[in-house]
């Protein structure tokens, strides 16, 4: 075991795999010699080669389209986009052909590729560095979406993203990135993706949340605990597939539910979670099912983010008007 | 055959096409000798025959309801034949959507190709055409695939592999090109990017979609070597594919050809030229066609006649209707079609959601 935080983590999977297994290659905008403006990739090229960690000219859809050249014809390529709204020139990429290859040559062709993408607010940054577009994702069919919180889940999950035969959108918490630390084996080891996680067992309301959200709720959970509430914590882990079970199981159990994302809220991941609990658990509410989101605006510059960013006590006093229903 | 150091040298800015053959099939320099063998040369008059003769049946049976929406090949199979004469076993294809010939040369089936525009993915499982990527209908960004699979096998260390990647004239007007040509140059990835200049975009013509002087201009920025073709020259053609794939696999990166042709019938099936083109227009063209100038240099040559044409052309459609009737007998679509193959492992909720509609239709699979 080794104490490692997320950035940490993440570069550990990645150098486990390249070394493991050499069809593997890392590349993006200053992934290579720089390491990523995150140091993700830091020490990666050093160690694997210039042809295998790499820049890549500075065009988004060029390296997703690249990767799903190169995971058709035989290699398991990992890129990064820099940040979270770069993503969005590499969308045709992904909606058009990475998320549906598999399918339109009828499994002839697969692709075993991972996207990376920091993503969330919170880290004072300019437009388009503080998106959370994992419902784009979510919404189309052909990828897995997975987004870690802790390092030792995102090094599992990486693990499993690389290794699984189909394209996943790994998406990390960069308000995070630096700030949970936790024992990591140093060997491999894989998470299931589209398995969520029971962080803490309660009895009065099911939270579920993911990336940088469950750090905030947790914090809310403390609060609420000085009024005596007991608080189940659900870490969603996986956007897509969404484990249905998880979720039913702890509602029927709280009869409550509180969804809380960074994601505006509008045909949001949140939305989709409670029409889950409303099929699953509907007889077994006491309260309608509720979600923090970001607003359905563009998520405001730093000085904006005050009010746009979901505050530990204004989950708490969501917890607390449910429980108070 | 051309003189390497005349396709060294080939400027596009000069704006003036390679052609080795005249409207009429005739050589234009009497020092000319095609590169191919007499009988390679009748073997491509029959390839582009077949082409021409299943693309036009292709028409009739959408014509008769039997088909959805097609995008016919007429007037630009030179370029098909050429290219899947130098295409190798162990290259690449992947193309845009009107690229018949070249497409058979790999090994697609018709039935396949018929079973595609009848509306089943079964038509892109191409069961003996290995490295065929499935039409890609977003246009231009499958080029960016073909730069991924270049670096794939350089990577790999396959040095005789080429990939055809295939555009519309319109095509390269989308940024997805650009990378494309960027990328592979960057990565020095053995990609013959083969535009096919048909003059319109559907109903766009060119000099809507472009202030440069043609598009072969447009590899030159990139340090793409490119070559300004006569696309309806099969000669010509099949001199600048050759170069451009030995260029390719000799380590020195991408290749680009603009194939300038005409688009004789209608965008698909579901289009009618006579909207945005004139009868000047294609009757300017006409003179040009492919087939006629390939038989014409036969003839000039006397390396074959035509006697048996019509012979040919029953026994070939004879072959065509059987394919398209195997296309009709394929089995009927499933549930499982729609969800079997988009992932590796059918997820939960996929599952489900399946369960849910066969329910409801009562147990079908």
């Amino acid at each position: 075991m080794k104490v490692m935080n997320l950035v940490q983590a993440i570069n550990d999977a990645m150098d486990l795999k390249l070394a493991d297994d050499k069809s593997i290659v890392v590349y993006g905008e200053d992934v290579g010699v720089e390491g990523g403006v995150f140091r993700v990739t830091e020490g990666l090229q050093l160690k694997h080669g210039a042809d295998r960690v790499f820049d890549s000219p500075l065009a988004e859809s060029g390296i997703a389209g690249t990767a799903l050249g190169m995971a058709i014809s035989g290699m398991k390529p990992i890129i990064e986009m820099q940040f979270d709204g770069f993503v969005y020139p590499a969308m045709n990429q992904i909606l058009s052909h990475v998320s549906r290859f598999r399918n339109r040559s009828r499994g002839k062709y697969s692709v075993p590729m991972v996207i990376r993408i920091p993503y969330g607010g919170g880290i004072n940054a300019l437009e388009h560095h503080s998106e959370s577009p994992e419902a784009y994702f979510g919404h189309t069919p052909g990828l897995k979406v997975v987004i870690p919180s802790t390092p030792y889940d995102a090094k599992g999950l990486l693990i499993s993203a690389i290794e699984d035969p189909d394209p996943v959108i790994f998406m990390e918490p960069k308000r995070i990135y630096r700030a949970v630390k936790q024992e990591v084996p140093e060997e491999l080891y894989r998470i299931p993706i589209g398995k969520a996680k029971l962080l803490q067992a309660g009895e009065q309301i099911t939270v579920i949340a993911y990336g940088a959200m469950i750090r905030e709720t947790q914090k809310a959970i403390a609060l609420a605990k000085q009024k005596g509430y007991s608080v189940e914590l659900i870490d969603l882990r996986s956007i897509w597939p969404i484990d249905r079970e998880t979720i039913a199981q702890s509602v029927r159990k709280t009869g409550r539910a509180l969804v809380v994302t960074e994601a505006p809220q509008s045909y949001g991941p949140a939305a989709e979670l409670i029409s889950i609990i409303n099929e699953e658990a509907f007889l077994s509410l006491e309260a309608p099912p509720s979600r923090l989101t970001g607003f359905d605006t563009v998520i405001p510059l730093p000085l904006g983010e005050k009010y746009y960013n979901i505050s530990p006590e204004r989950i708490a006093a969501e917890i607390d008007r449910l429980i108070r229903y | 055959m051309l003189d390497q150091n005349t396709l060294d040298k080939y400027d596009p800015i000069k704006n003036k096409a390679i052609q080795l053959i005249d409207d009429k099939g005739k050589p234009l320099s009497k020092s000319w000798k095609p590169a191919l063998s007499d009988k390679d040369i009748y073997k491509a008059y029959e390839a582009l025959l077949f082409e021409r003769t299943a693309d036009l049946m292709a028409v009739s049976y959408q014509r008769q309801g039997r088909m959805y929406t097609y995008p016919p090949n007429l007037g630009q199979e030179a370029i098909h034949i050429a290219a899947g004469m130098v295409t190798k076993e162990q290259d690449w294809l992947v193309p845009a959507f009107r690229e018949l010939g070249a497409w058979l040369a790999k090994g697609v089936s018709l039935k396949e190709i018929f079973l595609y525009f009848k509306g089943n993915e079964d038509g892109s499982r191409f069961e003996k055409a290995n490295r065929m990527l499935p039409v890609s209908v977003p246009i231009a960004s499958q080029l960016i695939h073909a730069a991924g699979i270049g670096y794939a096998m350089k990577y790999q260390g396959e040095k005789d592999t080429a990939i055809f990647a295939y555009v519309g004239d319109g095509g390269t007007s989308e940024g997805d090109f650009h990378e494309a040509l960027n990328f592979a140059a960057v990565w020095d990835a053995p990609v013959v990017f083969i535009v096919q200049n048909n003059q319109f975009a559907i109903s766009v013509p060119l000099k809507m979609q472009t202030r440069s002087i043609n598009i072969a201009v447009k590899g030159i920025a990139y340090n793409v070597p490119s070559l300004l073709v006569d696309g309806n020259d099969f000669f010509a053609m099949h001199e600048a594919l050759s170069h451009a794939r030995e260029h390719a696999v000799s380590g020195k990166g991408p290749f680009l050809i603009e194939a300038r042709t005409f688009r004789v019938g209608a965008h698909t099936t579901s289009d009618d030229p006579t909207k945005y083109r004139t009868k000047e227009e294609e009757d300017a063209w006409a003179e040009k066609d492919p087939l006629k100038r390939l038989k014409g240099y036969i003839e000039h040559a006397k390396i074959g006649d035509f006697k048996k044409e019509e012979e040919l052309i029953s026994q070939y459609k004879k072959q065509i209707d059987s394919e398209f009737e195997a296309a009709e007998k394929h089995p009927e679509y499933k549930l499982d079609d729609v969800f079997g193959y988009l992932y590796a492992e059918l997820p939960d909720e996929l599952k489900r959601q399946k369960n849910s509609i066969q329910n409801f239709l009562g147990g079908v699979k």
